[in-house]
Parts: C-alpha cells; sequence; structure tokens
C-alpha cells in the first residue's frame, strides 16, 4: 500500500465566473478501517486564500501549522494578507526543502488574487506547481476526479452552478473509490461571501 | 525549545523527516510517484542564434497531471533552459541558478553568459550525485556568440549544435539527424524544431498536447507559448452536463467578507 493510501482524501478546486470553489471528503482512516468521518481537509489562511491538503493526515496537519505560522509572520511583517501566487511559491518552498525526506501531502491552494481574480493550483509532495484555469484534483480519488472533471466542468460558471458541478464532481468521484468519500464539504468564495455546505453523500 | 523550529535554513535541504520516511517505508508503505515531466525537449543552433522547443505535458506515473504545463524556464534575459525529469527538481534548479545569474549581473554589471550558467547547473547536479533528477538543454546567445548545451542529472554535460532529451529524445532525434544543417533560417529552424517535438508528442506516450517554442537571437527573443496546438479537444458537449438530481446538502454556513475600509488620516504635521 502507498504511503498516500494511509489515510486515503478526496481534493478538487475549480475556477467560476469571479468565484472559486474548493470541496474535498471528509473520511479519516487507517488504512481499511474508517475512524472518523467529520475530519477537515480544507483550511483558511486568510478570508480569500484556502488551502486544502490530502494525503498523509499527520503531515497535512503538521504543514498547516506550519503555514499559518509563517502567514501570521508575514501579516505582521508587511501589514496585509499574502496573494494567492506568493503562498503557492512559499508552499513549494517548503515541501522542496524536504526533497529528500518529503511530507506526503499534495496541497491544492485556492484564492481569490488581484482584482478577485480566481487562482487555483496544486503539487505534488515535492513542490512542483501545477497552475491550472479550469481545475486541479489531488488524493487517492484522483484519477476519477480527473475524469469526472475533465467531463461536468463549463468555463465561466455563475457560484450556485460551480457548487452542484463540483459536489456532483467530488461524489460521483468519491463513490468509486474505497478510501475516500463520507460526506463532502465545500466552500465557495465569491468577493462577497463564503458559502460553506456539507454534504451528504454514501456513507460506505 | 528544540531546533525543530520552523524559522527557514538558509537555502539547504533538510533531511529531518528522512529517518521517519524510511521506518515507514520499511513497515510497507511505498513511497508515492513524484510529478515528472516524461517529456520531448529539443534544441538547434541557427544562424543567427538558438532556438529551444519542448512539449507542455506533466505526467504523474500514468496519469496526465497537467495539459499545459511550461518546460521552457527562464534563466536570463538572453538564456533559456528547457527541463526534463521530476518537475520539482527542474523548476527549483532553474530558479535557484536564475537568482544567482541575477545577483552575478549586478556583481559583474554585464549581460550573463551561457557557460556560466552551465556551470552553476552542473556544480549543483554534481554534488548530488544525481539524485536531484534534472536533465536540461541550456541555450542561449551572449556576447561571444550562440551556445547550446546538454547538462545529465550527474552533473556531466555536452555541448552540441543540435540536441535532445526526455523520454521522446530518440524520436525528435531521428527528426534532427536526418533533416539539420549547418545555417538554417528562422523559419526554417522554428520548421525544424516544430517537426522533432510533434515527433515526440505523437510517438512517446510520455509526452504530448502542445510545442512550445523559444527563438533567442542577438538582444532578442521570441517565447512561442502554445505555438502548435496539434491537440484540441473534439468531444466536448456544446449542451454542456445537467444533473436532473441535486445534491443534498446537510448544512449551508454563509459568511460575508468584510470590506476593508482605508480610513485616510490627517497629515503629520511638524511644527
Amino acid at each position: 500500500m502507498s504511503i498516500f493510501e494511509y489515510n486515503g482524501s478526496a481534493v478538487v478546486a475549480m475556477v467560476g465566473k469571479n468565484c472559486f470553489a474548493i470541496a474535498s471528503d471528509r473520511r479519516l482512516g487507517v488504512q481499511l478501517q474508517t475512524i472518523a468521518t467529520d475530519f477537515q481537509r480544507i483550511f483558511k489562511i486568510h478570508d480569500k486564500l484556502f488551502i486544502a491538503l490530502s494525503g498523509l493526515a499527520t503531515d497535512a496537519q503538521t504543514l498547516y501549522q506550519r503555514l499559518v505560522f509563517r502567514h501570521k509572520l508575514y501579516q505582521l511583517r508587511e501589514e496585509r494578507d499574502m496573494k494567492p501566487e506568493t503562498f503557492a511559491s512559499l508552499v513549494s518552498a517548503l515541501l522542496y526543502e524536504k526533497r529528500f525526506g518529503p511530507y506526503f501531502c499534495q496541497p491544492v491552494i485556492a484564492g481569490l488574487g488581484d482584482g478577485d481574480k480566481p487562482f487555483i493550483c496544486t503539487m505534488d509532495c515535492l513542490g512542483a506547481k501545477e497552475l491550472a484555469k479550469d481545475f486541479v484534483v489531488s488524493g487517492t480519488a484522483s484519477e476519477s476526479l480527473y475524469g469526472a472533471c475533465e467531463a461536468m466542468f463549463k468555463p465561466d460558471m455563475e457560484p450556485e452552478e460551480l457548487f452542484e458541478t463540483i459536489s456532483q464532481a467530488l461524489q460521483s468521484s468519491v463513490d468509486r473509490d474505497c478510501l475516500s468519500g463520507w460526506g463532502g464539504h465545500v466552500y465557495v468564495v465569491t468577493p462577497t461571501e463564503v458559502t460553506e455546505r456539507i454534504l451528504k453523500g454514501r456513507m460506505d | 525549545m528544540s531546533s525543530s523550529l520552523d524559522l527557514p535554513p538558509k537555502g539547504e535541504f533538510s533531511f529531518d523527516l528522512c529517518r521517519r520516511n524510511a521506518m515507514l517505508e520499511s513497515k510497507g508503505l511505498k513511497a508515492p510517484t513524484f510529478l515528472k515531466t516524461g517529456t520531448t525537449i529539443v534544441g538547434l543552433v541557427f544562424q543567427d542564434g538558438v532556438i529551444l522547443g519542448a512539449d507542455t505535458r506533466a505526467t504523474e506515473g500514468p496519469i496526465v497531471a497537467d495539459k499545459n504545463c511550461e518546460k521552457i524556464h527562464y534563466m536570463a534575459p538572453n538564456i533559456y533552459c528547457c527541463g526534463a525529469g521530476t518537475a520539482a527538481d527542474t523548476e527549483a534548479v532553474t530558479d535557484m541558478v536564475s537568482s544567482q545569474l541575477q545577483l552575478h549581473r549586478y556583481h559583474t554589471g554585464r549581460e550573463s553568459r551561457v557557460v556560466t550558467a552551465l556551470t552553476l547547473l552542473k556544480k549543483h547536479l554534481f554534488n548530488y550525485q544525481g539524485h536531484v533528477s534534472a536533465a536540461l538543454v541550456l541555450g542561449g546567445v551572449d556576447i561571444t556568440g550562440p551556445h547550446l548545451h546538454t547538462i545529465y542529472p550527474h552533473g556531466s554535460t555536452d555541448t552540441l549544435p543540435f540536441a535532445t532529451m526526455g523520454s521522446g529524445s530518440l524520436a525528435a532525434m531521428s527528426v534532427f539527424e536526418s533533416k539539420y544543417k549547418e545555417s538554417l533560417s528562422r523559419d526554417e529552424g522554428i520548421q525544424l524544431v516544430v517537426e522533432a517535438i510533434s515527433a515526440g508528442i505523437f510517438n512517446d506516450l510520455g509526452s504530448g498536447s502542445n510545442v512550445d517554442v523559444c527563438v533567442i537571437t542577438k538582444g532578442h527573443k521570441d517565447y512561442l507559448r502554445n505555438h502548435l496546438l496539434p491537440n484540441p479537444r473534439t468531444y466536448v458537449n456544446p449542451k454542456g452536463f445537467t444533473f436532473p438530481k441535486k445534491t443534498e446538502v446537510l448544512s449551508t454556513k454563509i459568511t460575508p467578507l468584510k470590506e476593508v475600509e482605508v480610513i485616510e488620516g490627517d497629515a503629520m504635521e511638524i511644527a
């Protein structure tokens, strides 16, 4: 079994019209046993920047704590929030520092940049950035997620339609993956509000 | 407080998770695959300078992770570098040497030379004995003329009139070997590079999507991103996806974002 399959995860982020959505599953497992069905994988860095960490849960939590620490220092020095592109470079540098003994996490970063332009990117566990204009996926269900998003994605979707699309893509992909699922957690972020929804899914 | 505090060590690799990772592997948990750029990258010297070309597919095992990634990295205004191998390594090493070249330019007040970039890259790669898995095609035009080099992950280099690297290098090299000649014109050169990359895209499974080209001449460069798009998506459903059965939502929480108000204060008075 791969280290990434120890806990199981599924994360996806999509770009819409002046908004973005980021979604994850809620299962925390130890190989084939489920130990939590309300695990938090998506973390807020600041109002318009979210990061979701798939992979080994302990590394995800440790990496999140380090990132919050670095962002708070940045806020104190610069007296403003970090831009998503800058944050992505920070995450990439932190991961590449551990090139020969990496954190087993694949982050998905989503935020609203200058002029509230949506920004999404993902990285492998060494910090190789992959910027995309449409969607990014990560986790044990990533192969199904690639297929589902490729088929369901349309450019310039409004927040309601974006929510429906990302939820359907997430649910249909995790239903085909034993290691992720048990509901869904979706954040849809527009320049004026953040909508957080918990989805009802198959609990198997 | 232990020294595992998060203040960044100055630019070095940190090995503190290696023991834990080795323990996990001994327990049977296999290490993950990294993002690789399967790749076809090429370069050739033509009469006025150097032309570099690359495909745009990034793979993670057998899956295509990125259909349009950038493999031609900026090193200096007159030097560009194509990278194949582990994506994190090619990006990190080219970024690092690009910064070092900029500092060197400030120090010397002169345009960077291709051999400077070459030496900085090969020193770093040899230092890590091939574990930094970056195979590069470095090309540029400086005061001494046009130069094209290949750099292997273990640190060896070659200086060539035309070069290919990556999993698609054999397909691309076959095109170069049959059609290359000295003193090609700009258009002939671009045509040849596009043919070589296309050979890689269509015949090698690790390469795909589009062709990027970069033409560097004395005092000028042309970065032709997505110069050719031979693989458009032809199966787009004009009606799009409709979901008859809506997603069931258990709970919703809406947080309005506060508008940040910048209040202009009074100007300070120094009496």
